[in-house]
């Protein structure tokens, strides 16, 4: 299982290095988006997927890396700069609302957030002298080191594989700590993990306030890939967008936002020979999915895992029933 | 100083009284019992204790400290651990997931519980106890798939795990086969005499006369019987509780 993991991510590394250079622009445009959708998605599945807390707020938060950026760098300030800004004003509202969840949940904090996203996007739309109102900023510059600029779709696509693998391991990093099990926990029986010690407040504020502080990354990355962004592109359509990867993909995996973010960024472009009907084919297939996977795409995956570790051991034993519950003789 | 102290404890729902004027002291080292015909507020009086409820009135005190108004988290933090009468187990962890889960914030900071790693401490004890438990064969399986005794045992463990100063035990016989519960029983006495204090919710009147010292007996939210177990076999008030005139 391990040595497939690891030979999978290998397969993959060299893919996502290598095709870059034979495809064309309108396809290389996707695959840079799938990896910022990536971004976003693995934020959403830190809050949703393992801490349990819904928001229907990460398009908002997406715009603040984005705008940060897209008014920073026009004053001189490097990119990298612009988007440290945008995350942390990202991380910082992601804390602000995380109050609401310490006192509302389910459907009520899908309300609230929801709510949270509409602000976002009036703001953007109406203070003008700093966002430039519903004509959006255009004209954002991609990122430079020096001599060493990003600005070819090819390059800028590089650039943004570099923070996703950066997001990628840091996300994984923070999962397989005390902290991934303690959002889990409070995702499975929040009342059992208080008892157990786990203070609700304070891991709730930082699943949320993580989760948006990738959004904000998703979204700084995202401008200069647009070169144009306006309030449209962080509306509650764009959250919903993101909560179908997640769910889509498989809550609370690793592996879901990686799917997630392939299948909703990719399959309507496939069925765009459709034409007319793609998206009712595309709002189909979500149906379906979700009735035959309610675990998500990652359900496939697991699948085609346990195929090739049977194939590679021989068929595959039953598992041992489990033990009758000991008894213990006194000692 | 009691070890545990509960003062003139009064719960309401709306405006039905679940616990009224309750007081009790639980010793250091102590197996008390509590017991009382269904509904008499035992398992409410828990979760006033551990937090899980705020009480209407009232004072639990640890150590001395009021820790009434501490949430869950703050009681655990204090040293005081429970199972569930209806199980409340991680059901997609493994049984160790389970059982580092209960010791995981137990010391540390939020933050170095973030960049600390080294869990080989956790994980002996862990594994400490699902061979103390009889619960080797299924470690590595998910809680969910335990049955129903098995589930029991690891709350116990859960609770265990911390090593906490007391531990509320909700029905931990309840639904369990008679050779488990001889093993629980055997492992409550055997925690007892490593110096674990107890309180213990039991339905199992043999099981609670043989294991506890002391019995406090709850009718209708308000404490109606403390003593021996000789004193409440023979208690009238108790009787007439459990059978009614």
């Amino acid at each position: 299982m391990r040595g497939w993991r690891t030979l999978g991510i290998l397969v993959g590394a060299v893919v996502l290095l290598l095709f870059p250079l034979v495809l064309e622009q309108y396809k290389l445009y996707l695959a840079s988006l799938t990896l910022v959708y990536l971004i976003l998605a693995i934020g959403l599945n830190l809050t949703l997927g393992y801490a349990g807390q819904i928001s229907l707020a990460h398009a908002g938060f997406m715009s603040f890396g984005a705008y940060a950026v897209a008014i920073l760098v026009p004053l001189g300030v490097p990119f990298e700069g612009g988007l440290v800004v945008g995350v942390v004003i990202a991380f910082l509202w992601g804390l602000v609302l995380g109050f609401p969840a310490l006192k509302v949940k389910h459907h009520y904090l899908a309300m609230v957030t929801l709510g949270f996203n509409i602000i976002v996007f009036l703001v953007l739309r109406n203070w003008e002298s700093l966002t430039g109102g519903s004509f959006g900023i255009s004209g954002i510059a991609r990122p430079r080191w020096g001599p060493v600029r990003f600005q070819s779709d090819r390059a800028y696509y590089y650039y943004i594989l570099g923070w996703t693998v950066l997001v990628v391991a840091s996300a994984h990093w923070i999962l397989h700590s005390r902290w991934g099990r303690a959002f889990r926990s409070i995702r499975e029986n929040e009342m059992r993990a208080e008892v157990v010690g786990v203070s609700l407040r304070n891991y709730k504020l930082m699943a949320f306030a993580i989760g948006s502080a990738y959004a904000g990354v998703g979204g700084a990355l995202f401008a200069p890939l647009l070169t144009y962004i306006d309030p449209g592109a962080f509306t509650l359509d764009r959250s919903i967008q993101f909560l179908m990867m997640v769910v889509m993909g498989g809550l609370g995996r690793f592996e879901g936002p990686f799917l997630g973010a392939v299948v909703v960024t990719l399959l309507p472009e496939l069925l765009r020979a459709s034409e007319g009907f793609y998206l009712i084919i595309f709002s189909l297939a979500v149906i379906l999915m979700m009735l035959f996977m309610p675990k998500g795409l990652v359900e496939i995956w697991d699948w085609m895992v346990r195929k090739m570790t049977r194939r590679r051991h021989g068929p595959a034993h039953p598992p041992a029933p489990p033990e009758p519950a000991a008894v213990l003789e006194p000692k | 100083m009691s070890l545990l102290e509960i003062r003139q404890l009064s719960k309401n729902f709306f405006h039905l009284s679940a616990l009224s004027l309750v007081s009790l002291s639980v010793e250091p080292g102590e197996l008390l019992g509590l017991i009382g015909p269904n509904g008499s507020g035992k398992t409410t009086l828990f979760n006033c204790v551990t937090g899980v409820l705020r009480p209407s009135r009232g004072h639990v005190l640890f150590k001395g400290e009021d820790i009434t108004k501490l949430t869950a988290d703050g009681v655990y933090h204090r040293g005081i651990s429970r199972t569930f009468q209806l199980i409340q187990l991680f059901p997609e962890m493994t049984v160790l997931e389970n059982l580092l889960m209960a010791a995981q914030e137990r010391k540390g900071t939020l933050f170095s519980r973030l960049l600390r790693r080294d869990e080989t401490e956790e994980m002996d004890r862990a594994l400490n106890l699902v061979e103390y438990l009889g619960l080797s064969g299924v470690k590595d399986n998910l809680a969910a798939n335990l049955s129903y005794g098995q589930q029991k045992l690891l709350d116990f463990g859960m609770a265990l795990m911390p090593d906490p100063q007391v531990i509320l035990l909700d029905e931990p016989m309840a639904g369990v086969n008679p050779t488990m519960i001889k093993a629980l029983v055997t492992h409550i006495q055997d925690l007892n005499a490593q110096g674990y204090t107890f309180v213990v919710i039991e339905h199992n009147m043999e099981v609670v006369m043989s294991l506890c010292r002391r019995i406090v007996v709850l009718s209708q939210g308000e404490k109606i019987a403390e003593g021996t177990p000789a004193e409440i076999h023979d208690n009238p008030a108790v009787m007439d509780a459990y059978f009614g005139t």
